[in-house]
């Protein structure tokens, strides 16, 4: 087995021990890169399904491309399509740079606390009808115990602590410092009432192992991620007030595949366009403790 | 594409401020592996700030980097020599991060595991060396670093290697070899050194180089822990598929396979897999799932095996060599949950062999309890038998956690079998034993309800279908005249059961022993006691017949009756005639009513 095979493997065997253990399971799929190779590989893991919903916590700040390939792939691979927002830090405009708030508070209000409260079927959810191709109330409201999410270990200091199986508490709290062991294949599967579990199929994948697999796979991403003619790419997706594109001439999957191996990126941090992470101190931590992923 | 390099990873271990970062920082800076100017950068940064360099700073200045996103995490690192790329995890020494300790050795292929030789061996370096030892990790190399600390001396050398050894000889761990190093220095890790001309081995970089990657998993017996079977036929989807990654040896299409412990056999019809070629065949790391003919019914947590390879062990007593990180003392009598491979069981200590005490190095063979970081040697107990193999003949169905109160609390290896007690038999006969027989004898009862008492239980896997037909029957054999009663678990998880959150297979075995003991008293009483259980196993139907004793017992599989799900009114009515046919004719309940 190459080292692509051995990580395939590895995350498709702890997604199908969540879907084993988890009975209200679900996704977040960020339209990224990262979180697109994790819906594919519970393609892999479910033999062409996705047996539980996704979840895309929506700032309204998305790159408009991002929108339109999230609702294309749900209806291409009939995806239970869940939708979440804080509308109403959106509506009273409570966000950066339009609003009053900075950086760090919007992202909190918009991402970690919208999807606090769409996990906890507090706030309402949307729900793509497949039939009608359209975005509608969600009837259900149960409160997801298994959380799925595609963080890297590689990707920033915080992440590279996390566990597989990751419990949080009533308050989406991180008790980083207390975390249970995870042996062979063992993990944290027993929750106590009220608590979650976020859960980290891709916590050994480096950024370049990403791009190689949506090469060997065929994976469609987004073309936000290659140079379109003006010299400039996304490296790493966000919302377009907060996230800059790169200088790269990269076109193509083995384009990017050859700037990470020996070009112009083999050195530089993937996130090193996104600026929530330099005001929060370069850690993401304050934000992950509240629920950030 | 260029060829692929190999990769390993690497633990290292020890007692706490026994030198790991500086070893680290060494082999990082030997081999070339830090980015660019850094090791200048650090020196610069200790001669602006008036201390003297350390190896050691050079880990946490990479760790500040980190931070911001460049590859190299607080507990891995990475550096290449020129035979493969090396992940080395930094465990932690502390004793109070003994869980991360094992979290990250777990994931390791072998260790190194370093003594300080002037303040020698220490609780942890101890502690450690049972871990590797029971985490299954053979390739152990000691580093006894600060040599230049003890003038380089050969007789400290050997004195730290006799008392090591000795220590190591107890747990059967044999290490690759010991070399004196001074990480400080840089002798004897990237270069043999000058300063201990009479150590004559090769230097930790040669030896590292030399470490073996995994055994051949593809050459041992074929073991499949079954993680789930899956049939998305809402989807569309009428495959029915056994999922599951193949921990050791192959499988090909066509293959005769048995499930243990329910020993249900069938054939691989295809491997299935998505968005890749058709396969003939699977091996090792892979996961997988295959569908099978006859499509059989077996449950997550069994172990696939090929019929004419060695077995696993079926049975629900073993010997094991455990550690305890939970926050209570691990204690006979008191229920766990075993999770093996992908089998999950109650568990119960049995009995405690010996305790081991890492700190004092003592062993104790009087303790009634396992203490939080504790290592001992004792004898479990599941509920229902599992399959399982011994730890030596493949590790990764012979090695399981435990859990207490959602935490895992420990985890160990399965080192023996030991002959069942079959707890179930011992139970009934000293329960019979204890029974207070009332005046009224069976046969009176019998013949005042015309009827013999007995326990009848629908079983099937068309969910919702057994309580039709269990409700349908109680209804047909009251109309004629009989004492029936009909009781569904759902009655009793909120009142005489305890309602638990979960319904998991822990619940079930437990729910099922209930029941067993609740049809006991319902069939003394004379009645004919209806319940449904869905999916009843062999073993769960023997259960319930020993618990039942001395009273008669008969299971309805519906599968036998049915061939789809078809609940609709006339064929129920179907159904039930047919089944109230052979209640009679077998002289389960007699044909008149008086």
């Amino acid at each position: 087995m190459n080292q692509l095979e051995k990580l395939e493997s590895q995350s498709i065997y702890i997604l199908r021990e969540a879907y084993r253990e988890f009975k209200h399971l679900c996704m977040l799929w960020s339209i990224g890169k990262d979180s697109t190779v994790l819906l594919w590989l519970a393609r892999k893991a479910f033999f062409g399904h996705v047996p539980f919903p996704l979840v895309h916590i929506d700032t309204s700040y998305k790159i408009p491309e991002m929108i339109a390939y999230r609702d294309r792939l749900a209806r291409e691979w009939n995806l239970k399509m869940i939708v979440g927002s804080n509308r109403q830090a959106i509506e009273a405009k409570e966000t950066f740079p339009d609003g009053r708030v900075d950086r760090i508070a919007c992202c909190r209000s918009l991402k970690a606390e919208a999807l606090k409260r769409t996990l906890s079927g507090e706030w309402p959810r949307l729900r793509y009808n497949q039939q009608i191709g359209q975005y509608e109330p969600d009837p259900y409201q149960e409160a997801y115990t298994g959380v799925i999410v595609g963080v890297r270990a590689d990707e920033e200091g915080s992440r590279s602590k996390e566990r597989y199986f990751s419990p949080r508490d009533q308050e989406n709290e991180w008790d980083v410092g207390d975390q249970p062991p995870e042996l062979w294949n063992q993990f944290k599967t027993d929750f106590a009432p009220g608590t979650h579990i976020r859960i980290h199929p891709l916590l050994d994948w480096t950024e370049l192992n990403i791009w190689e697999y949506i090469q060997r796979e065929n994976i469609p991403v987004t073309s936000l991620y290659f140079d379109r003619g003006d010299g400039k790419r996304y490296r790493s997706l966000g919302c377009y007030p907060c996230t800059k594109p790169v200088e790269s001439t990269a076109r193509n999957v083995a384009d990017i595949i050859e700037e990470l191996r020996s070009g112009k990126f083999a050195n530089i941090a993937e996130r090193s366009g996104r600026e929530q992470d330099r005001e929060d101190g370069g850690t993401l931590e304050t934000l992950r403790r509240d629920g950030y992923m | 594409m260029k060829q692929e390099r190999e990769q390993m990873s690497i633990v290292i271990v020890g007692h706490v401020d026994h030198g790991k970062s500086t070893v680290i920082g060494r082999l990082l800076a030997d081999t070339g592996s830090l980015p660019k100017g850094k090791l200048e950068q650090v020196r610069q940064h200790c001669a602006r700030n008036a201390k003297p360099f350390e190896y050691a700073f050079l880990l946490d200045a990479l760790k500040d980097e980190q931070a911001q996103g460049i590859t190299i995490d607080t507990a891995r690192c990475f550096f290449k020599t020129v035979k493969r790329n090396y992940i080395i995890i930094d465990a932690p020494g502390h004793i109070e991060f003994l869980k991360n300790m094992i979290t990250g050795a777990a994931r390791a292929e072998a260790a190194l595991l370093v003594i300080d030789a002037k303040e020698g061996i220490q609780e942890n370096s101890r502690r450690h060396g049972f871990m590797l030892s029971l985490l299954g990790i053979d390739q152990v190399v000691v580093l006894v670093n600060k040599m230049d600390l003890v003038g380089y001396e050969q007789r400290v050398f050997e004195e730290v290697v006799r008392e090591y050894r000795d220590f190591l000889s107890q747990i059967k761990v044999d290490p690759i070899a010991f070399v004196p190093i001074s990480a400080r220095e840089g002798h004897n890790l990237a270069s043999c050194s000058k300063e201990m001309q009479w150590y004559e081995g090769p230097c930790v970089l040669e030896l590292i180089d030399s470490l073996k990657k995994e055994k051949n998993l593809m050459e041992q017996p074929f073991r499949l822990p079954v993680q789930d079977i899956y049939k998305f036929t809402e989807a569309n989807d009428d495959r029915r598929i056994v999922a599951g990654t193949v921990e050791t040896g192959k499988v090909k299409v066509g293959d005769e396979v048995i499930f243990l412990p329910s020993s249900k056999r069938a054939v691989i019809q295809s491997i299935e897999g998505f968005n890749e070629p058709v396969k003939h065949e699977v091996g090792a790391g892979y996961a997988t799932g295959v569908t099978l003919a006859p499509q059989i019914y077996i449950k997550p947590g069994e172990i696939m095996c090929r019929a004419e390879e060695p077995l696993p062990v079926v049975g629900n007593t073993f010997r094991a060599h455990l550690f305890w990180l939970g926050r209570h003392p691990m204690v006979a009598g008191k229920k766990y949950k075993l999770k093996l491979a992908t089998e999950r069981a109650t568990v119960y200590l049995k009995q405690i062999e010996r305790v081991l005490d890492a700190a004092e190095l003592s062993v104790d063979t009087q303790k009634d309890r396992i203490e939080r970081h504790d290592v001992a040697d004792c004898i479990l107990q599941t509920v229902k038998p599992i399959a399982y193999d011994l730890s030596r003949d493949i590790a990764a169905t012979g090695r399981f956690v435990i859990i207490d109160h959602y935490e895992i609390a420990g985890g160990g290896i399965i080192t023996g079998s030991i002959a069942e007690t079959d707890y179930i038999k011992t139970h009934v006969s000293e329960r019979e034993v204890a029974w207070e027989k009332s005046n009224i004898s069976p046969e009176q009862r019998a013949s005042r309800f015309g009827q013999r008492p007995k326990f009848i239980v629908i079983t099937g896997t068309f969910d919702g279908l057994q309580a039709n037909v269990a409700k349908g029957l109680e209804e047909k054999l009251f109309r004629n005249g009989h004492n029936v009663y009909y009781l569904a678990i759902a009655n009793l998880l909120h009142g005489l059961f305890e309602a638990g959150l979960g319904r998991g297979e822990e619940e079930r075995e437990e729910d099922i022993r209930r029941l067993g003991e609740l049809a006991r008293i319902f069939t003394d009483a004379g009645l004919i006691f209806i319940t449904d259980i869905p999916r009843l196993d062999s073993y769960e139907i023997d259960i319930l017949k020993a618990l039942n004793q001395p009273n008669e017992i008969l299971v309805i599989d519906l599968d036998e009756y049915v061939s789809s799900r078809d609940t609709a009114g006339e064929s129920l009515e179907i159904l039930l005639k047919q089944i109230e046919t052979v209640l009679y004719q077998q002289d389960i309940v007699w044909d008149y009513s008086i």
